[in-house]
């Protein structure tokens, strides 16, 4: 490889190796527990009861009926949810999120929840409620929000900097970029304008929410969940319920995905102010239904691109202008989405400017590389547009102004060694890129950018006498993160893999660690994993050092062996650390190590992706026929998961692109929330996904480790849309190209 | 709720006819147990067919087939005299849901469910499929057709359920096929479909045929006009555009999730096209 290595220059033993993942054998033969599978003696059925309204005043709740049914043992709304967080405005949200505060803000807003002593027990509880609606006008859509009379889904809101007396639902202008414009443009050959529109997609995430929360009169309390974050969720829950945190236990479950959705609270301070009502356990488990309609999917999108280049290729300037759903409550998409839209490209004019927009939805939660491919979708097919114009081959336009190291980057920060021009290299030289296309076929590509994060980590290794190694950590392990930080322990040890033990840790065990998520996990508790192997060695040689009766200092730890040097010391055999291990009973007792760490230095990471597709023309399905995905993962520790998030983001983007979108009617509800409606693909929907690991190290962390799991969900809609338009021969400005949308921009070109 | 599983129609029907509350049939349950589960209905009682001996079998008779109502859509795949009488019917019972609902899923509760979109029955109504209908009066045969009044709704009264499902012995040089449009391949519903059967006569000139197309109106319809359409050519380009044609008009299909009027119309006439020239090659045309 051509890239500059020379940083780590390491050789590793069993780094890079792909060795059988700790939690398979759980996991296929059905042992694994997730967060539906915890019980407790007394335990209730939690239920929540939900609007059928996308806006409506709530007059009253009458919930005597219920709490007189036999069988019912709490029954709670709003009012039992006090503000203890002082008025905060970002964790009163996520509370009103869990329970509607005298108004319902979207189709499937939490009213008020029971705890019975079974289901059918629950439900009926749930159908004696009485609540007392009036309905209000609503808004669903993104461009009709920002509308002078839109219907205003948050009063309170006003946009940072705006009028403070005028009603918005914008809550957020954010703008990013340099250079001059309108300069860039007046230097342009060709200037291209498009818009472009995508829908709502949930992460679809096959575990539903689900939860076993007891609290006790003494205010203590537990909280068994799938979720990606049990500290984050820990920290939350004691807040919105006032409670201390290292009073409240949290302990993770094996997850079912999450991709974003299980980053925050969403029904767990239910589960918890239930249980609390009660005096008994309560266990909560959303429906598929409840999940689609009552858990945080990601935007929809409105956005314009405006390019222009030279006719020898550069890009003079380029300006988006987006426009994300945030639904009921405000984020930080569609800042997001400014941020990474340029990210591939070197440019000397840029600008974004996004509006964070409030409509009557679920709360919008993280989706894989959140904001990214919405953008990118828009950015990628306007660059393909461009190219053609100039009469130019797409990569080697995108080559021609990728960005490089020493690159301002649109949103800041200056780029250190990166992947984007080497991803695109292997494009050209990629196979695929010379398969012959018949007719009604297409071939596109795009690319995409995520920037990973670090954050909060604390992990502890704990050798066992017998030399084997528990390593707790305390990041939730989403997509085979043990194996990998396995294989760290065991390199840094220099023990067998085998030997090695990961568990994630409860809230109760470790200091606080950052949900995973920004594909930190094997980034962040992998670099807290080294350090604290680092200092089980140090604490080894001592070990080791006592039992050989020579000085510390000249005990070397090499091969997973303490080794005396020096010339009066060759006759002392290595001690291994099993043998270490053995002894330290008589040594000074267990041996450790730990580390707390901000894993700052995630290093940036980029992805370039091959699609053909084959369009029929009658029908306006695609077919996927060949797909590629080239990312760089800085160090693949363990190459399947690594191989694995690419194809698994793939997938997510190419469902995405094609069919998978939230249907709201007039009446704004939503019309399929379930998955034989919301059409995520299903195995025989796609071809099989080829990948290639690039290793470009990040020069922040030790093993040159860049998160991998989010960037290759960034290019798929825009590497199928310009493969679909290059089928049919009609630019796609709308995701998902659902067959009865790719027929009409057919139809209408005609 | 009450689950018997009687072993005689009989019984099965004394159980329906005597219930006051709600009941429902279970054979394979891939619709009623998603209902179920989903909350949708709360039955007094549930009725399971699988332990009747006649109605787990798939016979050749005198005059044809009989699919027992608990015969799984699996079953017909495997059968080799059906696929090569009617693979058409045996191509849409082997589109259901994905290969594990194929294994207890049946053509009877495909046809009793009474959704618009159900894949098994154009192909059985272009087939001239029969339901024998047993109930507390006796016996009583009916062309499949008939027995779907509406979304959900069905022409079968208190006590009646169907025991089985019965198909002709195609006529010489028949062939019959259906195609269904779904965004996916598989574990989906038809947005809209057309099962196409054609009898040829000399010179491989289409001498009779049917045309039936789902999901285009509140139950499955015949065609004739299409049929028409096509009987007395060879497919030529002019037949099958009077045929697509004659399909688009007997459409009245709504705006839904699943897929808009004119998509469905027009995407309808398409594939009625395409199972006709499969459906002839099937027959021995050229």
């Amino acid at each position: 490889m051509s890239h500059d290595a020379s940083f780590t220059n390491q050789k590793f033993k069993v780094i890079g190796t792909r060795v059988p993942r700790p939690d398979g054998i759980d996991k296929v033969t059905g042992r694994a527990r997730y967060g539906a599978d915890a019980t407790a003696p007394g335990q209730l059925v939690g239920m929540i009861l939900r609007s059928p309204h996308a806006h409506a005043d709530i007059r009253k709740i009458d919930t005597s009926a219920a709490e007189a049914l036999p069988g019912v043992k709490a029954v709670i709304t709003s009012a039992d949810l006090p503000d203890k967080v002082g008025g905060r405005r970002d964790m009163l949200d996520i509370l009103e999120n869990c329970m509607a505060r005298g108004r319902a803000l979207y189709d499937g807003h939490a009213v008020a929840a029971v705890a019975a002593i079974d289901a059918e027990t629950a439900k009926r509880a749930l159908k004696l409620i009485k609540v007392d609606y009036k309905p209000l006008a609503h808004v669903t859509d993104v461009d009709e929000a920002m509308r002078d009379d839109a219907p205003i889904v948050q009063p309170w809101v006003r946009t940072a900097g705006g009028d403070p007396n005028k009603p918005t639902n914008v809550a957020q202008i954010s703008q990013f970029g340099h250079g001059d414009l309108d300069a860039g443009f007046a230097e342009a050959d060709v200037i291209i304008e498009r818009s472009y529109k995508t829908e709502q997609t949930h992460q679809g995430y096959i575990e539903p929410h689900a939860c076993l929360a007891s609290v006790g009169p003494d205010g203590q309390g537990e909280l068994w969940v799938t979720t990606q974050g049990h500290y984050t969720f820990r920290t939350q829950c004691a807040a919105l319920l006032g409670m201390e945190v290292a009073k409240l236990k949290v302990t993770s479950s094996e997850i079912g995905g999450g991709f974003g959705g299980k980053t925050h609270v969403w029904m767990e301070p239910v589960a918890l102010a239930l249980s609390r009502k009660a005096n008994r356990p309560v266990k909560l488990v959303l429906t598929r239904e409840e999940t689609f309609r009552g858990t945080g999917p990601t935007c929809s999108t409105s956005i314009d691109i405006k390019i222009g280049a030279r006719r020898d290729g550069r890009i003079t300037a380029a300006l988006a202008t987006l426009r994300y759903q945030d639904g009921a409550f405000p984020g930080i998409w569609g800042m997001l989405g400014a941020m990474t839209a340029w990210a591939c490209y070197d440019l000397p004019n840029v600008k974004s400017v996004a509006y964070d927009v409030l409509v009557n939805r679920p709360k919008v939660a993280a989706y894989r590389a959140p904001s990214a491919p919405m953008a990118a979708f828009a950015v990628e097919s306007t660059v393909d547009l461009v190219a053609r114009e100039l009469g130019m081959d797409p990569v080697d336009f995108r080559l021609l102004n990728a960005a490089k190291e020493g690159t301002r980057a649109s949103y800041g920060p200056t780029y250190g060694p990166i992947g984007i021009g080497p991803t695109l290299e292997a494009v050209k030289n990629h196979p695929q890129m010379k398969v012959k296309l018949g007719p009604n076929q297409g071939r596109g590509m795009a690319c995409g950018f995520w920037f990973n994060f670090g954050g909060q980590t604390c992990s502890t290794v704990n050798i066992g006498v017998d030399g084997t190694v528990n390593v707790s950590v305390g990041t939730v392990d989403v997509g085979g993160s043990r194996a990998s930080l396995s294989l760290i322990a065991a390199e840094e040890l220099g023990v067998p893999y085998e030997s090695v033990k990961c568990t994630v840790a409860d809230t109760a065990t470790l200091g606080h660690n950052d949900t995973t998520e920004g594909s930190r996990g094997t980034f962040s508790s992998g670099m807290a994993i080294i350090f604290a192997c680092r200092n089980a060695v140090q604490e080894l040689r001592a070990r080791a050092a006592k039992m050989m009766d020579v000085p510390v200092e000249d005990v070397h730890w090499e091969n997973g062996q303490a080794v005396a040097l020096g010339t009066q010391h060759s006759n002392l055999q290595p001690l291994t650390l099993a043998q270490i291990a053995r002894k330290s009973p008589q040594t000074g007792g267990p041996i450790a190590g730990h580390n707390e760490v901000v894993a700052d230095g995630a290093g940036v990471s980029f992805a370039s992706h091959i699609c053909d597709v084959e369009v029929d023309p009658e029908t306006g399905q695609t077919r996927v026929l060949r797909y590629a995905v080239i990312q760089d993962a800085g160090k693949a520790i363990h190459p399947d998961y690594v191989e694995g998030q690419f194809q698994g983001a793939a997938a997510q983007g190419i469902g995405w692109a094609l069919n998978e979108e939230y249907i709201y009617g007039k009446d704004g509800r939503l019309q399929n929330p379930g998955f034989l409606d919301y059409r995520i693909p299903v195995c025989s929907d796609l071809p099989f996904i080829d990948t290639q690991i690039l290793e470009i190290p990040n020069p922040g962390h030790p093993y040159g480790i860049r998160g991998v799991g989010e960037t290759s969900i960034v290019p798929p809609l825009a590497a199928i849309g310009n493969a679909v338009s290059n089928a049919v021969g009609v630019r796609m400005t709308h995701v998902p190209m659902s067959p009865p949308r790719i027929l009409g921009a057919i139809k209408a070109a005609r | 709720m009450k689950y018997e599983a009687p072993t005689s129609t009989k019984d099965a029907v004394a159980l329906l006819a005597k219930n006051k509350g709600s009941a429902y049939v279970l054979a394979g349950g891939s619709d009623l147990l998603v209902r179920l589960k989903g909350g949708f209905i709360e039955p007094d009682l549930i009725v399971d067919i699988k332990r009747i001996g006649a109605m787990q079998e798939i016979k050749k008779t005198a005059s044809g087939f009989r699919i027992g109502a608990a015969v799984p859509c699996v079953a017909m795949g495997e059968s080799q005299a059906l696929n090569k009488a009617w693979p058409g019917v045996v191509e849409a019972a082997k589109l259901i849901g994905s290969d594990q609902v194929q294994g207890r899923c049946t053509v009877t509760g495909n046809l009793c469910n009474a959704s618009p979109a159900a894949d098994s029955v154009p192909a059985l109504v272009t087939a001239r499929a029969k339901a024998v209908v047993v109930g507390p009066k006796g016996r009583r045969t009916v062309a499949v057709e008939k027995i779907p009044a509406g979304p959900g709704r069905t022409t079968l009264t208190k006590g009646e359920l169907i025991e089985a499902i019965t198909l002709p012995a195609p006529k010489p040089k028949t062939g019959d096929a259906y195609l269904r449009f779904t965004p996916r391949t598989e574990m989906d519903i038809a947005v809209c479909s057309a099962a196409v059967s054609v009898t040829l006569g000399k010179g491989g000139v289409v001498e009779e045929a049917r045309v039936a197309l789902g999901a285009v109106a509140p139950t499955v319809v015949l065609v004739p006009a299409a049929a028409k359409a096509i009987i007395g050519t060879k497919l030529d380009a002019a037949a099958l555009d009077a045929l697509a044609a004659a399909c688009r008009a007997a459409c009245s299909p709504i705006d839904d999730k699943r897929g808009t009027v004119e998509f469905r119309t027009d995407v309808a006439g398409v594939l009625a096209k395409r199972a006709a020239k499969v459906a002839y090659q099937r027959a021995g045309g050229k």
